[in-house]
């Protein structure tokens, strides 16, 4: 079983929910990407997803637009992201760190060498933005092979007949896009969601996240209760962007924590 | 050659094209292909297009013999598939009217669009003037700044014009930004992207709308000389009026097709915009995967033109295929020896050629002088240069 089916059925167990931060890797340097993962698993993150920066992030908001500008600003790209990673491994073996990131950096430096440097970081999934299954027949299949998770988002939009084609290729969870818009948009409907949510689980087993309109206690708590995990991005990057070195740390935390409690 | 019929299903054009993009978008192309197979071979959306295309538009646009240029070089006869005499000034308004019309059969009252030099723009604002949509338009900031005259005739026309602030804030940016946009308002909202790039099916289906050009040329060079040209030339940004005149002629295998791209300040300085010709690595943007200019992890980078229209750091896929099949040549042409030809064209002709086209008449300029008399060159003269009138007068130095 991988890390990451592992924590849910843990977490199945005590009737909790998995809390998935959201971060840019570089952002707003490596010394701190590094600090905040620990973090954010210190104030109760279960699983960890980091942002392989990208040029041109055509599925983000302005929020992680902009982390992923300062990120590039800072020399990070595919290779410095699995450094990073590599160091959170060697110093936590326990929290499944998922890689969400767009299919150039990908294929820049081909599928090969991004397997070998998966399995160096032992990195337990991946979301590739813009790789709809029938692009990415060969690319899942291989990390599939090495026991990597290949994480699909849905849509609002994602008809029944094409979700049934997307679990088949899944692993680890399905990532349910809560609106129809980019990461960090305001206008999540709860009963809409809750609707497609439950229409997915009557179609799989596998856990069901919810993201892209998730900012804050009350809309965690009420997605919480029909999903199996919270993913939460642009609102940590928005506090990475408000504060200082010195706060920082302590007000990701915070938010952290206010969300781990009601979930 | 003979029974090319790419793309295929789903979009590829050999290992080109394709469908790369978030799940969020898989749905509204799923229905524009839908809807797009539905009318491209119906006789009544035909109708209305080839209408508006003829009295909206102005078409057909002449072919003409360039006859003091053709003198002066001594060589290879030279026509001009007169594009820039189309309402707008550009062959990008055969495909604006065409997704438009579209827009409206699919009931959606709000067009989007993303531009470079504004040409696109004001060729989305012009039709949705005339079919009553509400239109916004995404611009790169620096584009805004650069390409000011472009952006009132925008507003004039009743559009909203955007400037996008991220990344490089140029024409690739605002194409995320417009397909941000799309994905937000999916349900009311067409994009018309501007070029022969993007998801399927828009590479397929901006090709169709503009093959109309190839395809009077087809006629009227058989009609001017008896015969089709030794070559059929054109500048390749994004590529669309370049897939617009080649596409009919790619049966023709006696006529050279030949791409030509914006090498900027030189292809060795790497301050370009000829991913083809510089056979830049193969990667995936908007939607579609093709040769890209990019860095070695996989970012794009910046691109450098004096033409805004030719600064794309990709290409659309078609034309990515093409050069791997050998049927379509690509080659480069830099700023200086377009604006030399741009001056030549006004003086010797009386045609003030957009800069983008002034790339393809100055390796036309280059091709005629190596042929004989008898052969025939065929340039699609893309479009008008009213619009990059400042930029020559800054370069000379010039205010106006």
């Amino acid at each position: 079983m991988s890390r990451i089916s592992k924590i849910f059925s843990l977490l199945k167990s005590n009737n909790k929910k998995a809390l998935i931060p959201f971060i840019t890797a570089g952002d707003p340097s490596v010394e701190m990407t590094k600090k905040i993962l620990h973090q954010l698993v210190d104030s109760g993150a279960d699983m960890i997803e980091l942002g392989i920066p990208f040029s041109d992030p055509m599925a983000d908001g302005p929020v992680i637009q902009r982390a992923s500008e300062r990120a590039l600003a800072n020399n990070v790209g595919i290779r410095k992201t699995f450094e990073i990673a590599k160091e959170f491994r060697n110093t936590d073996q326990d929290t499944p760190l998922i890689l969400m990131g767009y299919a150039n950096p990908i294929e820049a430096i081909g599928f090969d060498e991004f397997l070998r440097l998966c399995k160096e970081a032992d990195v337990d999934g991946i979301i590739t933005v813009d790789y709809p299954p029938e692009e990415s027949k060969e690319y899942v299949d291989k990390l599939k092979e090495n026991d990597i998770d290949t994480i699909f988002l849905l849509a609002p939009t994602t008809e029944k007949e094409r979700i049934q084609q997307i679990i088949k290729q899944a692993t680890g969870f399905l990532y349910y896009v809560s609106l129809k818009g980019v990461t960090g948009a305001q206008n999540i409907d709860i009963d809409q969601v809750k609707h497609r949510v439950a229409e997915i689980k009557s179609l799989t087993d596998l856990p069901v996240g919810v993201g892209f309109g998730v900012r804050d206690p009350e809309t965690a708590k009420a997605v919480a209760s029909f999903s199996d995990s919270i993913v939460i991005g642009s609102r940590i990057i928005q506090e990475i962007e408000k504060s200082n070195e010195n706060n920082m740390l302590e007000n990701i935390s915070k938010i952290i924590k206010s969300i781990r409690e009601v979930i | 050659m003979d029974n090319y019929n790419f793309p295929d299903q789903n979009g590829h054009f050999g290992p080109y094209g394709g469908t790369f993009v978030a799940e969020t978008l898989i749905e509204a192309l799923d229905e524009l292909k839908e809807m797009y197979n539905q009318f491209k071979d119906d006789k009544e959306f035909l109708n209305e297009f080839h209408h508006d295309l003829k009295h909206f538009v102005g078409r057909p646009s002449p072919i003409y013999f360039a006859e003091r240029l053709t003198h002066k070089i001594g060589g290879a006869k030279i026509y001009f598939k007169r594009e820039d005499l189309n309402h707008t000034g550009a062959h990008k308004v055969n495909n604006t009217v065409g997704q438009a019309l579209l827009a409206k059969k699919m009931g959606k009252p709000r067009v989007i669009a993303e531009t470079g030099a504004g040409q696109h723009g004001v060729a989305t604002a012009t039709i949705a003037a005339r079919l009553g949509l509400e239109c916004v338009v995404y611009m790169g900031a620096e584009d805004v700044k650069r390409q000011s005259p472009n952006v009132y005739r925008m507003k004039l026309l009743g559009a909203k014009v955007v400037p996008v602030e991220s990344g490089s804030k140029t024409l690739k940016d605002a194409l995320n930004e417009a397909l941000r946009d799309w994905v937000t308002n999916v349900s009311n909202t067409f994009y018309i992207i501007g070029t022969v790039a993007g998801p399927h099916p828009y590479p397929m289906m901006v090709r169709d709308f503009n093959s109309v050009v190839g395809k009077e040329a087809i006629g009227q060079m058989d009609e001017l000389e008896g015969k089709q040209p030794d070559a059929v030339i054109a500048c390749v940004g994004g590529g669309s009026n370049a897939m617009g005149i080649f596409y009919p002629y790619i049966p023709y295998k006696e006529t050279r097709l030949i791409g030509v791209e914006a090498a900027g300040h030189g292809i060795e300085t790497g301050k370009h915009a000829a991913p083809l010709t510089a056979n830049s690595p193969v990667g995936v943007l908007h939607g579609n995967r093709t040769y890209m200019m990019q860095n070695e992890e996989g970012q794009i980078i910046e691109t450098h033109s004096v033409s805004a229209g030719l600064d794309y750091p990709g290409v659309g896929p078609e034309h990515s295929w093409l050069k791997d099949t050998g049927r379509a040549e690509y080659v480069a042409v830099n700023d200086d020896e377009a604006l030399a030809a741009f001056h030549n064209l006004c003086k010797t002709e009386g045609i003030i050629p957009a800069l983008e086209t002034s790339h393809a008449i100055a390796y036309a300029e280059k091709l005629a002088k190596e042929l004989p008399k008898d052969k025939t060159i065929l340039v699609n003269l893309s479009g008008r240069g009213d619009k990059d009138i400042n930029t020559v007068a800054n370069i000379a130095g010039i205010k106006i």
